[in-house]
Protein backbone atom coordinates (compact mmCIF):
# COMPACT_ATOMS: atom_id res chain seq x y z
CA UNK A 1 0.00 0.00 0.00
CA UNK A 2 1.08 3.60 -0.50
CA UNK A 3 1.95 6.15 2.12
CA UNK A 4 0.59 5.00 5.42
CA UNK A 5 -0.31 7.09 8.43
CA UNK A 6 1.86 5.47 11.06
CA UNK A 7 0.96 4.97 14.72
CA UNK A 8 2.48 7.06 17.47
CA UNK A 9 4.68 4.71 19.49
CA UNK A 10 4.33 5.21 23.25
CA UNK A 11 5.94 3.33 26.16
CA UNK A 12 2.66 1.40 26.46
CA UNK A 13 2.40 0.46 22.78
CA UNK A 14 6.06 -0.04 21.80
CA UNK A 15 6.03 -3.78 22.53
CA UNK A 16 3.12 -4.19 20.10
CA UNK A 17 4.41 -2.03 17.26
CA UNK A 18 8.03 -3.30 17.44
CA UNK A 19 7.14 -6.96 18.01
CA UNK A 20 7.36 -7.89 14.34
CA UNK A 21 11.14 -7.32 14.23
CA UNK A 22 11.59 -11.05 14.85
CA UNK A 23 8.49 -12.06 12.87
CA UNK A 24 6.42 -12.75 15.97
CA UNK A 25 3.27 -11.04 17.23
CA UNK A 26 3.12 -10.14 20.90
CA UNK A 27 0.07 -9.11 22.93
CA UNK A 28 0.03 -7.99 26.57
CA UNK A 29 -1.01 -10.76 28.95
CA UNK A 30 -1.96 -10.56 32.62
CA UNK A 31 0.35 -12.49 34.96
CA UNK A 32 -2.52 -13.08 37.42
CA UNK A 33 -5.67 -13.88 35.43
CA UNK A 34 -3.91 -14.93 32.18
CA UNK A 35 -6.19 -12.75 30.01
CA UNK A 36 -4.76 -11.06 26.93
CA UNK A 37 -5.34 -7.30 26.85
CA UNK A 38 -5.45 -5.21 23.68
CA UNK A 39 -5.15 -2.31 22.92
CA UNK A 40 -2.33 -1.98 25.47
CA UNK A 41 -3.45 -0.71 28.89
CA UNK A 42 -1.56 0.23 32.05
CA UNK A 43 -3.34 -2.40 34.17
CA UNK A 44 -5.44 -5.49 33.60
CA UNK A 45 -9.09 -4.42 33.05
CA UNK A 46 -10.28 -7.96 33.85
CA UNK A 47 -8.83 -8.41 37.35
CA UNK A 48 -7.35 -4.94 38.01
CA UNK A 49 -4.52 -6.72 39.80
CA UNK A 50 -2.03 -8.43 37.57
CA UNK A 51 1.04 -7.08 35.82
CA UNK A 52 0.82 -7.03 32.02
CA UNK A 53 3.74 -8.28 29.90
CA UNK A 54 4.12 -8.94 26.17
CA UNK A 55 3.57 -12.59 25.28
CA UNK A 56 4.16 -14.24 21.89
CA UNK A 57 0.92 -15.44 20.30
CA UNK A 58 0.37 -17.87 17.43
CA UNK A 59 -0.43 -15.16 14.90
CA UNK A 60 -3.40 -17.18 13.73
CA UNK A 61 -6.75 -15.45 13.48
CA UNK A 62 -10.16 -15.38 11.84
CA UNK A 63 -11.68 -12.56 9.80
CA UNK A 64 -14.80 -11.39 11.65
CA UNK A 65 -15.62 -8.58 9.24
CA UNK A 66 -14.01 -6.71 6.36
CA UNK A 67 -14.49 -3.95 3.84
CA UNK A 68 -12.92 -3.21 0.47
CA UNK A 69 -11.92 0.44 0.39
CA UNK A 70 -12.35 1.94 -3.09
CA UNK A 71 -11.92 5.60 -2.23
CA UNK A 72 -8.74 7.73 -2.25
CA UNK A 73 -9.13 9.89 0.84
CA UNK A 74 -6.32 12.30 -0.01
CA UNK A 75 -4.61 13.43 -3.21
CA UNK A 76 -1.38 12.32 -1.54
CA UNK A 77 -2.69 8.80 -1.11
CA UNK A 78 -1.14 6.59 -3.80
CA UNK A 79 -2.51 3.32 -2.44
CA UNK A 80 -3.74 0.80 -4.99
CA UNK A 81 -7.49 0.48 -4.56
CA UNK A 82 -9.45 -1.47 -3.64
CA UNK A 83 -7.66 -2.82 -0.61
CA UNK A 84 -9.08 -5.00 2.15
CA UNK A 85 -9.46 -3.65 5.67
CA UNK A 86 -10.52 -6.26 8.20
CA UNK A 87 -11.16 -6.88 11.86
CA UNK A 88 -9.65 -10.21 12.89
CA UNK A 89 -10.06 -12.15 16.11
CA UNK A 90 -6.89 -13.82 17.35
CA UNK A 91 -7.18 -17.55 18.05
CA UNK A 92 -5.96 -17.12 21.63
CA UNK A 93 -9.05 -15.44 23.07
CA UNK A 94 -12.64 -14.50 22.22
CA UNK A 95 -13.00 -10.82 21.28
CA UNK A 96 -9.22 -10.29 21.13
CA UNK A 97 -9.34 -8.18 17.98
CA UNK A 98 -7.07 -6.25 15.64
CA UNK A 99 -7.92 -3.98 12.75
CA UNK A 100 -5.61 -4.89 9.89
CA UNK A 101 -5.24 -5.38 6.15
CA UNK A 102 -5.69 -8.74 4.44
CA UNK A 103 -2.79 -9.24 2.03
CA UNK A 104 -1.52 -12.12 -0.08
CA UNK A 105 -4.79 -12.62 -1.94
CA UNK A 106 -7.02 -10.62 -4.26
CA UNK A 107 -9.16 -8.26 -2.14
CA UNK A 108 -12.27 -9.64 -3.87
CA UNK A 109 -11.51 -13.06 -2.36
CA UNK A 110 -11.62 -11.92 1.27
CA UNK A 111 -14.55 -13.39 3.19
CA UNK A 112 -15.86 -13.27 6.73
CA UNK A 113 -14.77 -16.41 8.56
CA UNK A 114 -11.49 -16.82 6.60
CA UNK A 115 -8.59 -18.15 8.64
CA UNK A 116 -5.50 -16.00 8.37
CA UNK A 117 -2.00 -15.68 9.82
CA UNK A 118 0.15 -12.71 10.67
CA UNK A 119 2.78 -11.21 8.40
CA UNK A 120 4.52 -7.91 9.02
CA UNK A 121 5.09 -4.80 6.95
CA UNK A 122 7.98 -2.69 8.20
CA UNK A 123 7.32 1.04 7.94
CA UNK A 124 9.85 3.45 9.42
CA UNK A 125 10.23 2.34 13.06
CA UNK A 126 7.17 0.08 13.32
CA UNK A 127 6.14 -3.37 12.12
CA UNK A 128 2.48 -3.31 11.08
CA UNK A 129 0.76 -6.66 11.64
CA UNK A 130 -1.03 -7.68 8.43
CA UNK A 131 -2.76 -10.98 7.82
CA UNK A 132 -2.73 -13.39 4.87
CA UNK A 133 -4.82 -16.46 4.09
CA UNK A 134 -3.53 -19.75 5.52
CA UNK B 1 -41.42 20.45 38.05
CA UNK B 2 -42.12 21.20 34.39
CA UNK B 3 -40.07 19.18 31.93
CA UNK B 4 -37.40 20.82 29.83
CA UNK B 5 -38.51 21.55 26.29
CA UNK B 6 -37.49 22.99 22.97
CA UNK B 7 -39.36 26.30 22.67
CA UNK B 8 -37.79 27.77 19.53
CA UNK B 9 -35.54 26.83 16.63
CA UNK B 10 -33.59 28.54 13.87
CA UNK B 11 -31.51 27.59 10.87
CA UNK B 12 -28.94 29.62 8.94
CA UNK B 13 -28.50 29.38 5.22
CA UNK B 14 -27.39 25.82 4.51
CA UNK B 15 -25.52 24.74 1.42
CA UNK B 16 -22.42 23.55 -0.35
CA UNK B 17 -19.44 25.94 -0.26
CA UNK B 18 -21.29 29.02 0.89
CA UNK B 19 -17.94 30.75 1.55
CA UNK B 20 -19.43 32.36 4.62
CA UNK B 21 -17.75 32.86 7.96
CA UNK B 22 -18.83 30.18 10.48
CA UNK B 23 -19.53 32.89 13.06
CA UNK B 24 -21.89 34.64 10.64
CA UNK B 25 -23.75 31.39 10.09
CA UNK B 26 -23.91 30.83 13.85
CA UNK B 27 -25.28 34.28 14.63
CA UNK B 28 -27.89 33.81 11.91
CA UNK B 29 -29.22 30.57 13.42
CA UNK B 30 -28.95 31.83 17.01
CA UNK B 31 -30.79 35.11 16.47
CA UNK B 32 -33.50 33.29 14.51
CA UNK B 33 -33.93 30.73 17.30
CA UNK B 34 -34.14 33.42 19.98
CA UNK B 35 -36.74 35.31 17.93
CA UNK B 36 -38.63 32.09 17.13
CA UNK B 37 -38.93 31.39 20.85
CA UNK B 38 -40.26 34.88 21.49
CA UNK B 39 -37.23 35.74 23.61
CA UNK B 40 -34.68 38.52 23.67
CA UNK B 41 -30.99 37.84 23.97
CA UNK B 42 -31.06 39.18 27.54
CA UNK B 43 -33.22 36.14 28.38
CA UNK B 44 -30.49 33.66 27.40
CA UNK B 45 -28.52 32.53 30.45
CA UNK B 46 -26.92 29.35 29.16
CA UNK B 47 -25.19 28.20 25.97
CA UNK B 48 -24.46 24.67 24.80
CA UNK B 49 -22.61 23.85 21.58
CA UNK B 50 -21.70 20.82 19.55
CA UNK B 51 -18.84 20.56 19.18
CA UNK B 52 -17.55 24.11 19.73
CA UNK B 53 -14.13 25.02 18.47
CA UNK B 54 -12.10 21.87 18.83
CA UNK B 55 -9.15 20.10 17.27
CA UNK B 56 -10.95 18.13 14.58
CA UNK B 57 -11.05 17.77 10.82
CA UNK B 58 -11.00 21.26 9.37
CA UNK B 59 -14.44 22.87 9.35
CA UNK B 60 -16.06 20.26 11.61
CA UNK B 61 -16.35 22.66 14.52
CA UNK B 62 -17.94 26.09 14.61
CA UNK B 63 -17.07 29.04 16.82
CA UNK B 64 -16.35 28.51 20.48
CA UNK B 65 -18.95 29.48 23.05
CA UNK B 66 -16.99 32.47 24.35
CA UNK B 67 -16.98 33.98 20.85
CA UNK B 68 -20.74 33.54 20.51
CA UNK B 69 -21.30 34.85 24.01
CA UNK B 70 -19.32 37.97 23.21
CA UNK B 71 -20.86 38.51 19.77
CA UNK B 72 -24.35 38.44 21.28
CA UNK B 73 -23.19 40.13 24.54
CA UNK B 74 -24.87 37.33 26.51
CA UNK B 75 -24.83 37.16 30.28
CA UNK B 76 -24.47 33.48 31.20
CA UNK B 77 -24.91 31.25 34.20
CA UNK B 78 -23.64 28.15 32.43
CA UNK B 79 -22.13 26.77 29.25
CA UNK B 80 -21.03 23.42 27.87
CA UNK B 81 -19.56 22.12 24.63
CA UNK B 82 -17.30 19.46 23.25
CA UNK B 83 -16.97 16.03 21.75
CA UNK B 84 -16.62 14.03 24.95
CA UNK B 85 -20.31 13.60 25.43
CA UNK B 86 -23.14 11.22 24.60
CA UNK B 87 -23.19 11.63 20.85
CA UNK B 88 -23.70 14.87 18.98
CA UNK B 89 -26.85 15.60 20.99
CA UNK B 90 -24.80 15.43 24.21
CA UNK B 91 -24.50 19.20 24.71
CA UNK B 92 -28.26 19.56 24.14
CA UNK B 93 -28.92 16.78 26.66
CA UNK B 94 -26.65 18.65 29.08
CA UNK B 95 -28.70 21.78 28.42
CA UNK B 96 -31.92 19.93 29.29
CA UNK B 97 -30.32 18.79 32.54
CA UNK B 98 -29.09 22.31 33.31
CA UNK B 99 -32.63 23.64 32.88
CA UNK B 100 -34.05 20.83 35.02
CA UNK B 101 -31.51 21.56 37.75
CA UNK B 102 -32.61 25.19 37.83
CA UNK B 103 -29.25 26.77 37.10
CA UNK B 104 -30.52 28.15 33.76
CA UNK B 105 -33.83 29.34 32.36
CA UNK B 106 -33.12 29.55 28.65
CA UNK B 107 -30.22 27.71 27.01
CA UNK B 108 -29.17 28.58 23.48
CA UNK B 109 -27.90 25.38 21.81
CA UNK B 110 -26.09 25.59 18.50
CA UNK B 111 -24.25 23.36 16.09
CA UNK B 112 -22.27 24.95 13.28
CA UNK B 113 -20.28 23.26 10.57
CA UNK B 114 -18.41 24.72 7.59
CA UNK B 115 -16.73 21.55 6.34
CA UNK B 116 -17.76 22.17 2.76
CA UNK B 117 -16.02 25.53 2.46
CA UNK B 118 -13.12 24.50 4.69
CA UNK B 119 -12.41 21.38 2.62
CA UNK B 120 -12.49 23.49 -0.53
CA UNK B 121 -10.00 25.94 0.96
CA UNK B 122 -7.72 23.10 2.03
CA UNK B 123 -8.20 21.30 -1.32
CA UNK B 124 -8.34 17.97 0.43
CA UNK B 125 -10.42 15.90 2.78
CA UNK B 126 -10.03 15.93 6.52
CA UNK B 127 -7.45 13.15 6.42
CA UNK B 128 -4.45 13.73 8.67
CA UNK B 129 -1.42 15.17 6.89
CA UNK B 130 1.24 12.63 5.97
CA UNK B 131 3.95 12.69 8.60
CA UNK B 132 1.55 13.14 11.51
CA UNK B 133 1.23 10.03 13.62
CA UNK B 134 -2.10 8.55 14.65
CA UNK B 135 -2.80 8.54 18.39
CA UNK B 136 -5.19 6.90 20.84
CA UNK B 137 -7.60 4.35 19.36
CA UNK B 138 -6.89 5.78 15.89
CA UNK B 139 -3.30 4.48 16.14
CA UNK B 140 -4.82 1.03 15.73
CA UNK B 141 -7.03 1.98 12.77
CA UNK B 142 -5.47 4.60 10.49
CA UNK B 143 -2.23 2.70 9.69
CA UNK B 144 -4.35 0.17 7.82
CA UNK B 145 -5.78 2.70 5.40
CA UNK B 146 -9.00 2.97 7.40
CA UNK B 147 -8.88 6.74 7.02
CA UNK B 148 -12.56 7.52 7.15
CA UNK B 149 -15.58 6.82 9.32
CA UNK B 150 -16.94 5.35 6.07
CA UNK B 151 -14.43 2.50 6.45
CA UNK B 152 -15.12 1.96 10.14
CA UNK B 153 -18.86 1.97 9.51
CA UNK B 154 -18.54 -0.32 6.48
CA UNK B 155 -16.99 -2.98 8.74
CA UNK B 156 -20.21 -2.96 10.80
CA UNK B 157 -22.41 -2.91 7.71
CA UNK B 158 -20.66 -5.96 6.25
CA UNK B 159 -20.89 -7.79 9.58
CA UNK B 160 -24.62 -7.03 9.71
CA UNK B 161 -25.13 -8.06 6.06
CA UNK B 162 -23.24 -11.33 6.71
CA UNK B 163 -25.24 -12.07 9.85
CA UNK B 164 -28.72 -11.26 8.57
CA UNK B 165 -28.57 -11.46 4.78
CA UNK B 166 -29.53 -7.81 4.31
CA UNK B 167 -29.03 -6.55 0.76
CA UNK B 168 -27.93 -3.30 -0.86
CA UNK B 169 -31.38 -3.11 -2.47
CA UNK B 170 -32.93 -3.00 1.01
CA UNK B 171 -30.40 -0.53 2.38
CA UNK B 172 -31.07 1.69 -0.65
CA UNK B 173 -34.50 2.60 0.75
CA UNK B 174 -32.86 4.89 3.31
CA UNK B 175 -31.16 6.98 0.62
CA UNK B 176 -34.17 6.86 -1.71
CA UNK B 177 -36.59 7.94 1.03
CA UNK B 178 -34.32 10.80 2.09
CA UNK B 179 -33.99 12.00 -1.50
CA UNK B 180 -37.72 11.80 -2.17
CA UNK B 181 -38.37 13.97 0.91
CA UNK B 182 -35.55 16.36 0.01
CA UNK B 183 -37.37 17.02 -3.25
CA UNK B 184 -40.12 18.63 -1.17
CA UNK B 185 -37.71 20.64 1.01
CA UNK B 186 -36.52 23.84 -0.68
CA UNK B 187 -33.55 24.03 1.73
CA UNK B 188 -32.18 20.53 1.01
CA UNK B 189 -28.90 20.44 -0.92
CA UNK B 190 -29.63 17.42 -3.17
CA UNK B 191 -33.15 17.43 -4.57
CA UNK B 192 -32.90 15.66 -7.95
CA UNK B 193 -34.80 12.36 -8.04
CA UNK B 194 -32.77 9.26 -7.24
CA UNK B 195 -33.78 5.80 -8.48
CA UNK B 196 -32.79 2.37 -7.25
CA UNK B 197 -30.79 1.85 -10.45
CA UNK B 198 -29.02 5.16 -9.87
CA UNK B 199 -28.23 4.14 -6.30
CA UNK B 200 -26.86 0.74 -7.32
CA UNK B 201 -24.75 2.22 -10.13
CA UNK B 202 -23.07 4.82 -7.91
CA UNK B 203 -19.39 4.71 -7.08
CA UNK B 204 -18.46 2.24 -4.37
CA UNK B 205 -16.80 3.93 -1.39
CA UNK B 206 -16.11 1.10 1.06
CA UNK B 207 -18.05 -2.12 0.53
CA UNK B 208 -20.97 -2.46 1.03
CA UNK B 209 -21.40 1.34 1.31
CA UNK B 210 -21.55 3.36 -1.90
CA UNK B 211 -21.76 7.08 -2.60
CA UNK B 212 -25.42 7.53 -1.68
CA UNK B 213 -24.95 5.74 1.64
CA UNK B 214 -22.70 8.58 2.80
CA UNK B 215 -23.89 12.02 3.88
CA UNK B 216 -22.59 15.21 2.36
CA UNK B 217 -20.53 17.96 4.02
CA UNK B 218 -22.23 21.34 4.01
CA UNK B 219 -21.95 24.73 5.62
CA UNK B 220 -24.68 25.66 8.02
CA UNK B 221 -25.77 26.28 11.57
CA UNK B 222 -28.76 25.14 13.61
CA UNK B 223 -29.84 26.60 16.93
CA UNK B 224 -32.60 25.70 19.35
CA UNK B 225 -33.69 27.13 22.69
CA UNK B 226 -34.07 24.70 25.60
CA UNK B 227 -36.15 25.97 28.51
CA UNK B 228 -38.76 24.70 30.96
CA UNK B 229 -41.92 23.67 29.12
CA UNK B 230 -43.94 26.27 31.06
CA UNK B 231 -41.63 29.01 29.78
CA UNK B 232 -42.71 28.56 26.15
CA UNK B 233 -44.00 31.80 24.59
CA UNK B 234 -44.57 31.89 20.83
CA UNK B 235 -44.32 28.20 20.03
CA UNK B 236 -45.98 25.21 21.69
CA UNK B 237 -43.37 23.61 23.95
CA UNK B 238 -41.81 20.42 22.61
CA UNK B 239 -41.28 18.59 25.87
CA UNK B 240 -38.22 16.43 26.19
CA UNK B 241 -40.21 13.43 27.32
CA UNK B 242 -37.24 11.08 27.55
CA UNK B 243 -33.50 10.96 26.95
CA UNK B 244 -31.41 7.96 25.90
CA UNK B 245 -27.67 8.29 26.26
CA UNK B 246 -26.41 5.02 27.77
CA UNK B 247 -23.10 3.46 26.70
CA UNK B 248 -22.93 0.04 28.25
CA UNK B 249 -20.46 -1.65 25.87
CA UNK B 250 -16.79 -0.86 25.23
CA UNK B 251 -16.53 2.64 23.71
CA UNK B 252 -14.51 1.55 20.69
CA UNK B 253 -15.06 1.06 16.97
CA UNK B 254 -13.02 -2.16 17.01
CA UNK B 255 -13.86 -3.62 20.40
CA UNK B 256 -17.62 -3.03 20.81
CA UNK B 257 -19.11 -6.42 21.74
CA UNK B 258 -21.58 -6.70 18.82
CA UNK B 259 -20.47 -5.55 15.36
CA UNK B 260 -24.07 -5.77 14.07
CA UNK B 261 -25.16 -2.79 16.15
CA UNK B 262 -23.48 0.14 17.84
CA UNK B 263 -23.76 2.35 20.89
CA UNK B 264 -27.32 3.22 19.88
CA UNK B 265 -28.31 -0.23 21.15
CA UNK B 266 -27.84 1.06 24.71
CA UNK B 267 -29.11 4.61 24.17
CA UNK B 268 -32.26 3.31 22.47
CA UNK B 269 -32.97 0.87 25.29
CA UNK B 270 -32.56 3.59 27.90
CA UNK B 271 -34.94 5.93 26.07
CA UNK B 272 -37.88 3.57 26.62
CA UNK B 273 -36.77 2.60 30.13
CA UNK B 274 -37.27 6.26 31.07
CA UNK B 275 -40.59 6.84 29.28
CA UNK B 276 -44.23 5.89 29.55
CA UNK B 277 -44.48 6.11 25.75
CA UNK B 278 -43.69 3.24 23.41
CA UNK B 279 -42.40 2.94 19.84
CA UNK B 280 -45.93 2.82 18.38
CA UNK B 281 -46.57 6.30 19.83
CA UNK B 282 -43.93 7.88 17.58
CA UNK B 283 -45.42 9.93 14.73
CA UNK B 284 -42.20 11.05 13.05
CA UNK B 285 -38.62 9.83 13.47
CA UNK B 286 -35.51 11.74 12.50
CA UNK B 287 -32.87 9.03 12.83
CA UNK B 288 -29.22 9.75 12.20
CA UNK B 289 -28.09 8.91 8.68
CA UNK B 290 -24.49 10.05 8.55
CA UNK B 291 -24.26 6.66 6.89
CA UNK B 292 -27.44 4.88 5.79
CA UNK B 293 -26.67 1.77 7.85
CA UNK B 294 -26.87 3.85 11.05
CA UNK B 295 -30.59 4.32 10.40
CA UNK B 296 -31.14 0.55 10.24
CA UNK B 297 -29.26 0.15 13.51
CA UNK B 298 -31.33 2.94 15.12
CA UNK B 299 -34.61 1.37 13.93
CA UNK B 300 -33.64 -1.84 15.71
CA UNK B 301 -32.11 -0.15 18.76
CA UNK B 302 -35.31 1.85 19.28
CA UNK B 303 -37.51 -1.23 19.01
CA UNK B 304 -39.34 -0.28 15.81
CA UNK B 305 -38.42 -3.75 14.57
CA UNK B 306 -36.47 -6.73 15.85
CA UNK B 307 -32.72 -7.17 15.53
CA UNK B 308 -31.84 -8.19 12.00
CA UNK B 309 -35.24 -7.24 10.56
CA UNK B 310 -34.65 -3.61 9.58
CA UNK B 311 -33.99 -4.58 5.95
CA UNK B 312 -37.41 -6.22 5.71
CA UNK B 313 -38.99 -3.38 7.69
CA UNK B 314 -37.96 -0.77 5.10
CA UNK B 315 -37.93 -3.07 2.06
CA UNK B 316 -40.39 -1.32 -0.24
CA UNK B 317 -39.97 2.09 1.39
CA UNK B 318 -43.71 2.54 1.98
CA UNK B 319 -43.63 2.27 5.77
CA UNK B 320 -40.96 4.99 6.13
CA UNK B 321 -42.32 7.37 3.46
CA UNK B 322 -43.96 10.70 4.34
CA UNK B 323 -47.39 9.04 4.26
CA UNK B 324 -46.22 5.82 5.90
CA UNK B 325 -46.67 4.57 9.46
CA UNK B 326 -43.22 5.80 10.50
CA UNK B 327 -42.00 8.71 8.36
CA UNK B 328 -38.19 9.02 8.43
CA UNK B 329 -35.83 11.79 7.34
CA UNK B 330 -38.75 14.01 6.38
CA UNK B 331 -36.51 16.91 5.36
CA UNK B 332 -34.05 14.76 3.42
CA UNK B 333 -31.86 13.63 6.30
CA UNK B 334 -28.13 14.20 6.24
CA UNK B 335 -27.88 12.13 3.07
CA UNK B 336 -29.75 14.71 0.98
CA UNK B 337 -30.09 17.80 3.18
CA UNK B 338 -26.52 17.89 4.48
CA UNK B 339 -24.27 16.89 7.36
CA UNK B 340 -25.40 19.09 10.23
CA UNK B 341 -24.20 16.61 12.82
CA UNK B 342 -27.66 15.56 13.95
CA UNK B 343 -28.96 19.09 14.54
CA UNK B 344 -30.55 19.33 11.10
CA UNK B 345 -32.58 16.26 12.07
CA UNK B 346 -33.48 17.87 15.39
CA UNK B 347 -34.57 21.04 13.59
CA UNK B 348 -36.70 19.03 11.18
CA UNK B 349 -38.42 17.21 14.06
CA UNK B 350 -39.33 20.60 15.55
CA UNK B 351 -40.66 21.85 12.19
CA UNK B 352 -42.82 18.73 11.83
CA UNK B 353 -44.16 18.92 15.39
CA UNK B 354 -45.03 22.59 14.89
CA UNK B 355 -46.76 21.77 11.58
CA UNK B 356 -44.49 24.02 9.51
CA UNK B 357 -43.25 21.43 7.04
CA UNK B 358 -45.06 22.86 4.00
CA UNK B 359 -45.07 20.41 1.11
CA UNK B 360 -43.19 17.83 3.21
CA UNK B 361 -45.40 18.15 6.30
CA UNK B 362 -46.58 14.80 7.63
CA UNK B 363 -50.32 15.05 7.05
CA UNK B 364 -51.65 13.61 10.28
CA UNK B 365 -50.23 16.30 12.58
CA UNK B 366 -47.41 14.61 14.54
CA UNK B 367 -47.48 14.89 18.34
CA UNK B 368 -44.49 12.72 19.23
CA UNK B 369 -41.14 12.99 17.46
CA UNK B 370 -38.01 10.95 17.95
CA UNK B 371 -34.58 12.42 17.30
CA UNK B 372 -31.55 10.14 17.36
CA UNK B 373 -27.97 10.96 16.59
CA UNK B 374 -24.70 9.09 16.51
CA UNK B 375 -22.89 6.11 15.12
CA UNK B 376 -20.04 3.90 16.27
CA UNK B 377 -19.32 4.52 19.95
CA UNK B 378 -21.45 7.68 20.07
CA UNK B 379 -25.22 7.76 20.57
CA UNK B 380 -27.92 9.92 22.06
CA UNK B 381 -31.64 10.23 21.46
CA UNK B 382 -34.63 12.29 22.54
CA UNK B 383 -38.38 11.90 22.54
CA UNK B 384 -40.09 15.20 21.87
CA UNK B 385 -43.77 15.55 22.72
CA UNK B 386 -45.82 18.55 21.67
CA UNK B 387 -47.53 20.02 24.71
Amino acid sequence: MGMRILPEVTPATASFWRSGADGKLRILKCADCAQFVHPPAPSCPFCMAGKLSPEVVSGRAKVITFTLNHQRWSPLDDAKVPYAIAVVELDEQKDLRLMTNIVGCAPENVRTGMTVRVTFEKADDVYLPMFEPC
Amino acid sequence: MAKSAVIGAGASDIGRRLNRDPMALTLESCTRAIEDAGLKREDIDGVAAYPGNIVAPVGYGGPQISEVQDALRLSLNWSSSGLESTGQLGPLINAALAVQSGICNHVLCYCTTWESTAQGLASKSGVKPVGDRATGQFAFMLPFGAHSPANWTALYAQHYFDEFGTTREELAQIALTARANAGKNPKAVYRDPLTLDGYLAAKMISTPLSLYDCDVPVDGSIAVIVSRADAARKRPALEIESIGCAMRGRPSWVDFDDLSTMAMRDAGKMLWEKSTLKPSDVDVAELYDGFSIFTLFWLEALGFCKKGEAGAFIRDGKRIALDGALPLATGGGQLSAGRLNGYGLLHEACIQLWGDGGERQVKKQPKVGLVASGGGPFAGCLLLQRA
